[in-house]
C-alpha cells in the first residue's frame, strides 16, 4: 500500500517520475501549501520496491508491503 | 482517513517538519538515506553525534536528525567533531556537510581527518555550488559554469573531493549521487560501521540556485543527468580522462584496513600510564 | 568534581615539590592541577612550550594532547571535545588568536567552557615573532564579532601562571563561558621556582547539571545547567540564535534580544565576584599618584613605585589581575583621591584608555613596545615626571 503526506510533499514530481512501474501520475489536487501532490494511480502495479520512498525528500511517501 | 506517520519519523525532529529545503533538493533524499541507512546498522540515535556546519546540507542533522547534535561554524564541522570522537570514542560521530563546507573553507580539515584516519563518518553533499547564500561559484563548481561570482565564466577546475580524501588516507571513500539512493544508503551503512574515516561524496541537486544556472529547472531533470553521467567506478578502467571529464564515477573507490587514530591515542595514553604505575614512586 | 586514580598519583608525585621553570611550563602544570582532560594546539612562539610540556606529561596524568593542523581547528576541537563533559584548552599567541576569534565567538553563543591561553607578543601581524608585547588586550575584549562579555586573567610570575590557570577552568565552567588566560611572551619565558600545590588543596568547581526536561540553554537562571553529548537528550548545540531548547530562531527579535542579553548579563552581573585586583595603597598616607598595571609590566611597575617611596614620593599601585570583565569599580575606587595614573603597559595605551572611563583623574600611558619590556628606571622617570 502507498500513502501520500499530502502535507508533507511539496510537488517535485520524482516519484511520478522515477516509479520503474509509473505507479503515480500528476494530480490536479493542490495542498494547503499549493504543491499538486501526486495521485496513486495504479496501485495493483506497486511491487513495493520503496524507491519512491526513498527518493522522496520530504519523507512524504510510506510503502508498506503488504 | 487513519493518521498517516513515517515509520521513520522516530528519527527526526518530527516537531519541525516539514524541512525548509526547497522542492526537489537533494537534501531531503540525503536525510532520508540517511535514516534509512541508522535504521539499518539498528544505531541508536542517544549513540551518535551529528556535527555540521553553515549551508543547507548542514541542516540535514541540525536540526532534522533527532541525536545530540552540534551546529558549527562554516568549514570546521570535522574539527569540531575530532574533539567529540577522541574524548567519546564510543560515540558515533558523523559529519554532515555541504562541498563549500568541508571541500572549500574547510579543506584542510578534511584532508588531516583523512590523514589520521579518524574514526568519523563524514557525508559531503556535493550540489557544486553555494546555494544558501545565492549561487556562488564553489570549489567543486564545473568549469565554464556561470555563477553570480563568475557571471563571465567560471576558469577553474572542479575539485575531484573523493580522490582527494582517498589519496589523504581514509579507510573508506564512495561517491553516490541522489538517483543511487540504495547504493548510497547500503554505501552510509558501510561508512558507519567502518572503523576509521569513512567519506561519501554525494552529487546531489540544487534546482533553484544551481540547476537555473544550467539549464536544469527541477530535481527530475537533475536525476536523469545523475543518472545519464554516472559510470560505475569498475567500468572506468579503459576509459580516457576525456570520456570522464563530463561523467560523475560512483561506487567505492577504496574500503582498507588502517590505523584508527582515537584507539591509537587511547592505546598510547593507557601504555603511558601504565609505565609510569611501574616507575617507583619520585 | 575530584580527581581521578591516574590525575591524583601523578599530582601526588609533584606535590610539596619547588622547580626552576618557563611560566609557560608553569601554565601548563596548571592545566594539568586543573583537571584539563584534553588539550589541542598548534606550535607558535612564545606559546609553544605549554603544549610541548602537556605533551610530555599530559598523557602520564591520564590526559590527551593533540596537535591540530591550525589554530581554527585547535579550538573547534576544544569546544567539541567540552561537550562530552571533558575540560579542555588550547594555547596560543597573537596571530594564532587572531585565527581563533570566529570559534571563540561560537563558544560565547554556545555557552561551552573552555580555556584559551594567549601568549602574546609583538604585532600586528608576524610583527617582532619571538619578542613580547601586551598588545591583545583588547583583541582579548572584543575580537570575535557580536556583543559578548569575556573572562581574561592576567599573571605576573611563573607561579601565578599555575595558580590562575585553576582559575580560568573554574571559571569557565562557572559560568559557562571561554575563559581566557593573557599572559605575556614575557611571563611565558620567564624562569623561575614554582611551587607544586598538594592536589588535596585544589578545589575544582563543577559545571551546573541541567536537571531531567530542563532547558540547556536558557530558564531562570543566568548560567543555565549543562547536559553533555551521550546522555541521550538529542541536545542541540548551534552558534546561530536559539531558544533556550537549543533549536535555532534567528528571525525572532525577542529570542536573540533576550539571548545575547542573559550572555552578557552573566558576566556583567557577576562582575565583583570574578575580579580580582592586587593593591598596594602607599603606607604613609594619601598619594596624589597612582601607578596601574598588570602582566609582566606590572614586575618593574612595582619596582619604580617602591624606588619612589623610598624618595618620599607617595604613590599608590594597581595590579589588574583579571582584566575583563573590567576592574570598574575598583579602579574607580583606587582613583578617588589622585591626580594622575600612571599606566605602564607594552602597547600604545589599550588598557590606559579602558581605565580612562572609569576615572575622573588624567591617566597617562607609559607605553613600551619594540620587544623589551619596561626597566624600572623608566617607569620612576614617568612617576617623577608626574610629581
Amino acid at each position: 500500500m502507498i500513502e501520500i503526506d499530502e502535507h508533507l510533499c511539496k510537488g517535485c514530481d520524482i516519484c511520478i517520475e522515477f516509479c520503474p512501474l509509473k505507479v503515480f501520475e500528476k494530480s490536479e489536487k493542490l495542498n494547503r501549501k499549493g504543491y499538486y501532490v501526486p495521485l496513486v494511480a495504479c496501485e495493483d502495479e506497486c511491487v513495493g520496491c520503496r524507491l519512491c520512498e526513498l527518493l522522496c525528500p520530504e519523507f512524504a511517501i510510506i510503502v508498506t508491503n503488504e | 482517513m487513519e493518521e498517516y506517520r513515517h515509520r521513520l519519523m522516530d528519527y527526526v525532529r518530527e516537531e519541525i517538519m516539514p524541512h525548509r529545503f526547497c522542492t526537489g533538493c537533494g537534501c531531503g533524499t540525503v536525510l532520508n538515506a540517511f535514516v534509512n541507512a541508522v535504521e539499518g546498522v539498528g544505531l541508536s540515535p542517544a549513540k551518535m553525534v551529528c556535527v555540521s556546519g553553515i549551508g543547507c546540507s548542514s541542516w540535514i542533522p541540525s536540526p532534522y536528525f533527532r541525536s545530540d547534535t552540534l551546529h558549527t561554524t562554516h568549514g570546521r564541522p570535522i574539527a569540531f567533531a575530532t574533539g567529540v570522537k577522541i574524548m567519546r570514542p564510543d560515540l558515533t560521530v558523523i559529519v554532515i556537510a555541504g562541498d563549500g563546507d568541508v571541500a572549500g573553507i574547510g579543506g584542510n580539515h578534511l584532508i588531516h581527518a583523512a590523514r589520521r584516519n579518524i574514526d568519523l563518518s563524514v557525508f559531503m553533499v556535493n550540489n557544486m555550488i553555494y546555494g544558501m547564500t545565492g549561487g556562488q561559484v564553489a570549489p567543486t563548481t564545473p568549469y565554464g559554469v556561470k555563477t553570480s561570482t563568475t557571471p563571465h565564466n567560471n576558469v577553474e577546475p572542479a575539485f575531484k573531493v573523493a580522490e582527494l580524501v582517498m589519496t589523504a588516507g581514509a579507510s573508506y571513500v564512495a561517491r553516490w549521487t541522489t538517483y543511487h539512493v540504495f547504493p548510497l544508503m547500503e554505501s552510509m551503512q558501510n561508512a558507519i560501521r567502518k572503523r576509521g574515516f569513512s567519506f561519501i561524496e554525494i552529487v546531489s541537486q540544487c534546482p533553484d540556485n544551481y540547476g537555473r544556472r544550467i539549464g536544469l529547472r527541477t530535481a527530475v531533470e537533475f536525476l536523469h543527468q545523475f543518472k545519464e553521467k554516472a559510470v560505475r567506478i569498475d567500468k572506468t578502467a579503459g576509459m580516457s580522462e576525456a570520456e570522464l571529464a563530463d561523467r560523475i564515477i560512483i561506487g567505492k573507490l577504496c574500503d582498507r584496513e588502517r590505523p584508527e587514530f582515537t584507539a591509537e591515542l587511547h592505546a598510547l595514553t593507557r601504555r603511558i600510564v601504565a609505565a609510569l604505575k611501574q616507575e617507583q614512586p619520585a | 568534581m575530584a580527581f581521578d586514580d591516574n590525575r591524583l598519583s601523578y599530582l601526588n608525585r609533584l606535590a610539596g615539590k619547588r622547580y626552576f621553570m618557563l611560566g609557560d611550563e608553569a601554565c601548563a602544570y596548571g592545566a594539568i592541577y586543573a583537571g584539563c582532560d584534553f588539550i589541542a594546539g598548534y606550535p607558535i612562539t612564545p606559546a609553544s612550550e605549554i603544549a610541548e610540556l602537556l605533551a610530555r606529561e599530559l598523557p602520564r596524568a591520564g590526559g590527551i594532547c593533540i596537535q591540530m593542523e591550525d589554530e581554527l581547528a585547535s579550538i573547534a576541537a576544544i569546544i567539541g571535545a567540552s561537550w562530552t563533559g571533558a575540560r579542555t584548552m588550547t594555547a596560543t599567541s597573537g596571530p594564532g588568536f587572531s585565527l581563533m576569534q570566529e570559534n571563540l565567538g561560537y563558544a560565547v553563543m554556545t555557552e561551552t567552557p573552555c580555556v584559551v591561553v594567549d601568549v602574546q607578543r609583538s604585532g600586528p601581524s608576524t610583527g617582532q615573532a619571538t619578542k613580547p608585547a601586551q598588545g591583545d588586550m583588547m583583541q582579548a575584549r572584543w575580537g570575535t564579532h557580536g556583543d559578548h562579555n569575556i573572562i581574561a586573567l592576567s599573571p605576573n610570575s611563573g607561579q601565578e601562571c599555575l595558580d590562575l590557570m585553576l582559575e580560568c577552568f573554574n571559571l569557565a565552567d562557572e559560568y559557562r563561558t571561554p575563559v581566557i588566560l593573557l599572559m605575556d611572551g614575557e611571563i611565558g619565558h620567564i624562569r623561575e621556582s614554582v611551587l607544586m600545590p598538594d592536589p588535596e588543596q585544589i578545589t575544582h568547581k563543577t559545571r551546573k547539571a541541567a536537571r531531567p526536561g530542563e532547558d540547556v540553554f536558557g530558564g531562570d537562571d543566568l548560567v543555565p545547567g549543562m547536559v553533555h553529548y551521550g546522555a541521550g537528550r538529542n541536545i542541540h548545540v548551534t552558534g546561530s540564535t536559539h531558544k533556550a531548547n537549543g533549536m535555532r530562531d534567528v528571525t525572532t527579535p525577542e529570542v536573540h534580544d533576550a539571548l545575547i542579553r542573559r550572555i552578557y548579563a552573566k558576566i556583567d552581573q557577576n562582575r565583583e565576584k570574578i575580579v580580582r585586583v592586587e593593591a598596594d595603597t602607599d603606607p604613609r598616607g594619601p598619594a596624589r599618584i597612582g601607578v596601574i598595571s598588570y602582566g609582566a609590566s606590572s614586575r618593574p611597575a612595582r619596582g619604580a613605585v617602591l624606588a619612589a617611596r623610598s624618595e618620599g614620593i607617595a604613590v599608590d599601585f594597581l595590579r589588574l589581575i583579571t582584566i575583563w570583565p573590567f576592574a570598574r569599580t575598583q579602579v574607580a575606587e583606587f582613583a578617588k583621591d589622585l591626580d594622575i595614573i600612571l599606566v605602564p603597559e607594552m602597547n600604545l595605551g589599550q588598557m590606559s584608555r579602558e581605565i580612562e572611563r572609569f576615572v575622573d583623574c588624567r591617566v597617562q600611558p607609559v607605553s613600551k613596545i619594540g620587544g623589551i619590556p619596561h626597566t624600572i628606571g623608566q617607569i620612576h622617570r614617568a612617576i617623577r615626571e608626574a610629581v
